[in-house]
């Protein structure tokens, strides 16, 4: 018996050049649903049909790739939750955050509440899965790994501990299929009160090493005197 | 003043001066010395030592050795306590405790809860079973809230959100902070919004008046957006507290916890190939480098210490290690806490590689190399026999824990 597994997609923006690519961790993502489920992977986006980047995906070896038609800025969750409820899935695999727009990370948690499963974060391997229940490995942080147990149909988020994803082939990304999906547009309420802009590189922290002594309060004031007097006798 | 014996050369100079004023007082005191008939002569007014009124003081009980006993002021410095007797509102933070312990992160995240509690607001921290932190009081926890319970030992983000979920009803925080780390704060976080329905504030460096500022996508861009009830703050976002003692007083939660079935069953961690965790996230790296002449003892002595393998650019160059091995310059820069570093000297591209490491332990041959001068513990001597020594003591001391088991 093969799994219903459904990997979730998105367009990437290079770290450096800020250029569409392939998200690296949704790559992983389709890496780890193609080693689950071969053939029978579903990978389904929401969004613009006519990305170029999307067929990057089928690269992979996938023959379709199911696309909720949607403008940029509308909210993915309602289209998506709708999707995976009708679509039978049993895993459903996502990379952690996505690398455009705001990147909370919050879209995995939210389906999983949506649709009342369970979500396992950081999933790095699925050992075996039967009779409904799956043993799946978990990344911690510094290369450690944690079993876990978890009930058949449930949401994974990949990170960069999943497998790697192989390369992108381009004839078979230019054989692929995109099957669009007409889907009800819901604006995002984000962007009525936040703006994106160009980040700031983040300030150095100083070392401060602060007096212990008492005499910090004395040196203080001794500071301040000298502060006054250049004061005083400045122009 | 602090306690460290400091030489004083103007002292010293004035012993050797003469001609100096001071210079009979800079004289070391001889109490008794043998005579040239063989009688054993004392100085009786060399005794004592002047007390700081300038009364000569004798102290017979031998305890004090004269003027040359420092005289430690109390330096211990009590901070000023900030009380907040009945808060007007709270501010929740529900640190990481990575081992039982406030990280660094917890304590930045803690800096920016006293910002935002200013005088009126009392920050509750939330903490989930057992815990071995003494320093609450001084990390800028006013009130302090510990979960414990069996359900929330190991690993269990449902059941923690139904006791954050608790806290939420009864004290109503203005603002929730939790950290945005891997090691478990950005996941409960977002599992935590959820299930409230609310939007956090993600990856947040920066909190000015009623805006935030956090990364966005890739860390390309930067999102402000105005304040909201849920926070999950970057490291570094603001300053430890350093200035105030706190009262961390304990509070308890009104009502008992509802206990769910677990969805999701923790079934343990599991024993991971050291060579199979890259280099960089390695936590213990045994590196060996040209002072190595037994390549088949080094495997076998970090396969005994359950070590992840790295090699210094010559035993790369060499072939004794794979190129993806190499720690430093043109390697990888590593950040395990504990690196061991058999036959390598410690050239500068090395030591760049190791600059984030805790603590290094060094053995070589050469006593003045770099690489000694850099590690906290160093053993001089040739590596062959010093990992034979390793190994066995590495095996007696599993063959002890098994007997003590059995």
């Amino acid at each position: 018996m093969t799994t219903n597994v459904i990997s979730l997609v998105s367009i990437g923006a290079h770290p450096t050049s800020g250029r569409p690519r392939r998200a690296e961790q949704d790559a992983r993502a389709v890496e780890l649903g193609l080693q689950m489920a071969g053939d029978k992977l579903q990978v389904l986006h929401a969004g613009n049909i006519n990305e170029p980047t999307l067929r990057s995906y089928l690269g992979m070896g996938l023959p379709q790739l199911q696309v909720l038609e949607q403008p940029a800025g509308s909210d993915a969750l309602p289209v998506l939750s709708d999707y995976l409820r009708e679509a039978g899935a049993q895993v459903v695999l996502a990379g952690s955050q996505a690398e455009t727009g705001e990147g909370s990370g919050m879209l995995p948690f939210l389906l999983a509440e949506q649709l009342g499963w369970p979500l396992i974060v950081g999933l790095a391997q699925v050992e075996s899965i039967d009779g409904g229940v799956a043993h799946v490995l978990q990344a911690l942080p510094r290369g450690q790994r944690r079993r876990l147990k978890v009930r058949l149909p449930f949401l994974a988020t990949v990170d960069n501990a999943a497998p790697k994803p192989r390369q992108s082939a381009y004839g078979p990304a230019q054989r692929g299929e995109l099957a669009a999906h007409e889907v009800e547009v819901e604006e995002d309420e984000l962007f009525t009160g936040a703006v994106l802009q160009p980040a700031k590189p983040r300030p150095k922290r100083l070392k401060v090493i602060k007096a212990k002594s008492g005499r910090s309060d004395e040196s203080r004031d001794r500071q301040g005197q000298w502060r006054r007097r250049a004061g005083a006798q400045g122009p | 003043m602090s306690d460290i014996i400091r030489r004083d050369p103007r002292a010293e100079w004035i012993a050797r001066n003469r001609l100096h004023p001071l210079h009979a007082a800079m004289q070391p005191v001889q109490h008794s010395w043998m005579g040239p008939n063989g009688v054993i002569r004392k100085h009786v007014h060399g005794v004592g030592f002047i007390g700081p009124n300038g009364i000569k003081r004798i102290d017979r009980s031998g305890a004090q050795q004269g003027g040359a006993a420092k005289r430690t002021a109390a330096v211990e410095v009590q901070l000023p306590l900030h009380q907040v007797p009945a808060p007007a509102f709270y501010i929740n933070v529900v640190p990481d405790m990575v081992g039982g312990r406030l990280s660094s992160h917890d304590r930045d995240l803690l800096g920016l809860a006293r910002q935002l509690a200013g005088s009126d607001g009392a920050v509750l921290a939330v903490v989930f079973g057992e815990h071995k932190e003494t320093a609450f009081a001084a990390a800028g926890v006013d009130r302090l809230l510990v979960l414990e319970g069996h359900a929330f030992d190991g690993y269990s983000p449902e059941q923690r959100v139904q006791g954050l979920r608790a806290v939420d009803n009864q004290f109503n925080p203005r603002h929730w902070l939790l950290p945005d780390s891997r090691s478990g704060g950005g996941e409960l976080g977002r599992r935590f919004a959820a299930s409230l329905q609310e939007r956090p504030a993600t990856r947040v460096w920066q909190i000015k008046g009623n805006e935030c500022i956090g990364r966005a996508g890739a860390g390309q861009e930067d999102l402000a957006r105005p304040l909201p009830r849920l926070i999950l703050a970057a490291a570094e976002c603001a300053d430890p507290v350093s200035e105030t003692r706190h009262e961390a007083l304990p509070v308890e939660l009104s009502t008992p916890l509802a206990r769910s079935l677990p969805r999701i069953e923790d079934l343990g961690a599991v024993a991971v190939d050291p060579a199979a965790i890259p280099m960089a996230e390695a936590e213990f790296i045994f590196s060996g480098g040209n002072g190595v002449k037994d390549w088949a003892l080094f495997h076998q002595a970090a396969a005994a210490l359950g070590a992840t393998e790295g090699a210094s650019r010559v035993a790369v160059d060499d072939g004794f290690m794979a190129r993806d091995r190499q720690v430093g310059a043109s390697g990888t820069w590593v950040t395990a806490r504990v690196y061991v570093a058999v036959g390598i000297s410690g050239a500068i591209q090395h030591l760049q590689g190791i600059g984030a490491c805790d603590k290094v332990v060094a053995i070589n041959l050469d006593p003045g190399c770099d690489m000694i001068k850099r590690a906290d513990l160093s053993v001089i001597g040739e590596s062959a026999a010093i990992l034979h020594a390793l190994i066995a003591a590495v095996e007696a001391y599993r063959n002890g824990a098994k007997r003590d088991a059995a």
